[in-house]
């Protein structure tokens, strides 16, 4: 599906808007939409919010052999997917322009700049290593996903723990989380992103593009930092001349921002932590902002339930009495005896005979007692009728002869009247 | 009672309650129909979110059950998601032109075409001026599931009544297609708020595009950021940000 066009309207005013330093959320030129960043309920997943772009990044590992270049190091790597969930513009499975800029871009900022430690990784030098794998999901695209991506992968790596390995001679043991607490990786620092987009051929300048900017602007630069104001990776694309002046002002920006989201990382990765420590509630589903719609709220509506006793109990007396049965001493079965005074018990019973004498003739009389039941019970009890010739119910519970108007049909009709009854004995 | 009235009655005392999909209404028992009297058939209206299932009428979407005498009913949901339906007013943005039409985007599943002679005072030689990423604010002329949807900027006496290419020096916006709907409903609670505000202009398609323009560039964000958050706010507190921005801004 194609993108939506934008307008010529939206562009001019775009930049009009930009001219006098206005931006269409509000917010001023070296502002960063607002960053939310959760982690999952497993290790090594993570959600970013920047705004209404919304990202995923999943960290998992495996044991594989190791380059022959580089027999000691373990693997990184980065896959970044974008699918239509975030914008109908990408395509399902096939590497986009963008899919494979974004990637290239994280790789260099993530791996190329050596901020995990990939010799520790190592397990058996030459033979066995740990491959670490980060897949970043588009969740929603409202422009500047590089930024997004990397704040969720890094914040990813740093939540993620491997299980703990044994070598002991030629045998490699791989402890369960259960036997041994999983490891973190060693992260040396945590290069981030930040995204600049100029207007008017570098006149006008923007930090975290949102989608309509980045679809007016001339030309994008991305510089990826660490806390440590070292510059990681810097890219500049679209075509744009810039003059050194800038670019240094934007890496001053830049270990701005990073100190700023560095520092919210961290936050986030202790809020987490303290969380799981003290067993409290962690993970995705705690995270979820209750957004609702509540433009078509109603109120409660009032129910009058003044005279609600009144009526049932009208309904009750209005109703047809039930039918006189005579609290006979039904003997189920020869030889099983009463127990208690005027109890009756029914332990044991074999329903299949009861059946057979009732069920042939008289289905009639008992839809008859059932729609009396049910107009007694219009109190709102919840009577359960099955229907069903094969299930078996054996009540359980005593009866009192009085109220077992219908023993007779108690076994035919099995759940009906021993839920009832059940009901009835609370109070 | 006639044969439907039971049916009806119950749908018009639910008639601004919330109702979820897969709510019933259905004829009740009693209400067969009488080979005696002369049955005089009730139509009833079945708008958005309601459908016919043999004798049952089916609530296909979550939303406030919405009544207009005499027997029309429809569901007011929040969906964002446009589908055309004939007659209604959208805004488009013009994509390309191919021969003698312009191809159309109004947010629908594809584009919709539209003649170069659909416009006031337009013929063979004078051709209406529309560059591809003009906006439109257009009519459709035909929309059905099976053809390519139509649109025309003329009413059926060949009057422009306001459609027409438009758009300079303002914003458009998306919002739900609940909001616009409340927009355009006559004295309407959140157009009136807005008034008292600042003078804009504004152009609602019933696509959900919004267009908004006010005296500056400042005053237009404001409008089309407020607008964007009525969706999510209820009566007191939209009349209470309005307040607000009123007291606060300018």
């Amino acid at each position: 599906m194609k993108e939506t066009p934008l307008s010529a309207c939206e562009r001019d005013f775009i930049l009009k808007a930009i001219e006098e330093k206005k931006r269409l959320d509000g917010r001023q030129t070296y502002d960063y939409r607002k960053i939310k960043i959760s982690f999952g309920t497993d290790y090594g997943c993570c959600f970013v919010d920047l705004g209404q772009t919304r990202v995923m990044a999943q960290v998992s590992c495996e044991l594989v052999a190791p380059k022959e270049s580089r027999p000691n190091e373990g693997i990184m790597f980065f896959n970044i997917e974008l699918s239509p969930l975030a914008s109908p513009a990408f395509e399902q499975g096939r590497q986009s322009e963008l899919s494979v800029k974004l990637n290239r871009q994280l790789e260099r900022c993530l791996r190329n700049s050596k901020c995990i430690d990939t010799e520790s990784l190592c397990v058996v030098s030459g033979e066995k290593v740990w491959q670490i794998r980060v897949d970043v999901h588009m969740l929603n695209n409202d422009g500047n996903l590089m930024d997004a991506s990397s704040i969720a992968a890094i914040a990813a790596l740093c939540h993620f723990r491997r299980p703990d390995v044994a070598v002991q001679g030629e045998e490699v043991t791989v402890y369960s989380p259960e036997e041994r607490d999983p490891i973190p990786l060693s992260i040396y620092h945590m290069p981030i992103s930040v995204s600049f987009s100029f207007f008017q051929q570098g006149t006008y300048l923007l930090v975290d593009p949102c989608e309509r900017e980045e679809r007016v602007m001339d030309g994008l630069l991305m510089i990826a930092m660490n806390k440590h104001r070292e510059i990681c990776s810097i890219q500049s694309s679209g075509g744009i001349m810039l003059l050194k002046e800038q670019v240094m002002r934007c890496s001053k920006i830049a270990s701005v921002k990073v100190s700023e989201i560095t520092e919210l990382i961290s936050k986030a990765l202790m809020n987490d932590k303290t969380a799981r420590k003290a067993g409290g509630r962690c993970g995705f589903a705690e995270s979820m902002p209750q957004e609702r719609i509540t433009a078509l709220k109603v109120d409660e509506t009032p129910v009058e339930t003044a005279d609600v006793t009144e009526k049932a109990s009208s309904i009750i007396k209005e109703a047809e009495a039930p039918p006189p049965t005579a609290p006979s001493p039904v003997v189920p079965v020869p030889g099983v005896g009463q127990v208690g005074l005027g109890l009756q018990n029914t332990w044991g019973v074999e329903e299949e005979e009861e059946l057979e004498e009732f069920s042939s003739g008289d289905d009639v009389e008992e839809v008859t007692k059932m729609e009396e039941d049910e107009r007694k019970n219009t109190k709102g009890d919840v009577v359960e009728i099955s229907d069903s010739e094969e299930e078996e119910v054996v009540i359980l519970h005593p009866e009192k002869p009085q109220k077992a108007e219908n023993v007779k049909s108690s076994f035919h009709q099995k759940g009906a009247p021993s839920s009832k009854k059940k009901t009835k004995q609370k109070p | 009672m006639s044969t439907t009235g039971g049916m009806f009655a119950v749908l018009k005392e639910k008639v601004g309650q919330v109702l979820v999909p897969g709510d019933e209404f259905c004829f009740g028992a009693e209400e067969t129909i009488s080979l005696s009297e002369s049955a005089k058939p009730e139509r009833a209206v079945c708008g958005p979110g309601l459908r016919r299932s043999g004798d049952r009428l089916v609530v296909m979407k979550s939303g406030v059950l919405r009544h207009k005498p005499p027997l029309t009913f429809w569901i007011d949901s929040q969906q964002k998601r446009y589908v055309a339906t004939k007659g209604e007013t959208v805004i488009g943005i013009v994509t390309a032109r191919a021969g003698d039409t312009f191809r159309v985007d109004f947010g629908g599943s594809e584009l919709a075409s539209l003649s170069y002679l659909a416009f006031e005072g337009a013929t063979k030689r004078n051709r209406p001026n529309v560059q591809v990423g003009d906006l439109v604010f257009a009519q459709f002329l035909i929309a059905n599931k099976d053809m390519e949807p139509e649109l025309v900027c003329i009413d059926g006496s060949g009057r422009a009544n306001g459609m027409g290419a438009f758009g300079a020096g303002g914003l458009l916006i998306k919002v739900s297609l609940g909001l616009v709907r409340r927009l355009l409903a006559p004295n309407s609670d959140i157009r009136l708020d807005l008034e008292q505000l600042f003078p804009c202009e504004l152009v609602v398609g019933m696509n959900g595009r919004v267009w908004v323009r006010a005296s500056s560039v400042q005053q237009t964000l404001i409008v089309a950021n407020l607008l964007q958050s009525c969706d999510t706010m209820t009566t007191q507190q939209r009349q209470q940000l309005f307040r607000r921005v009123q007291q606060g801004a300018l």
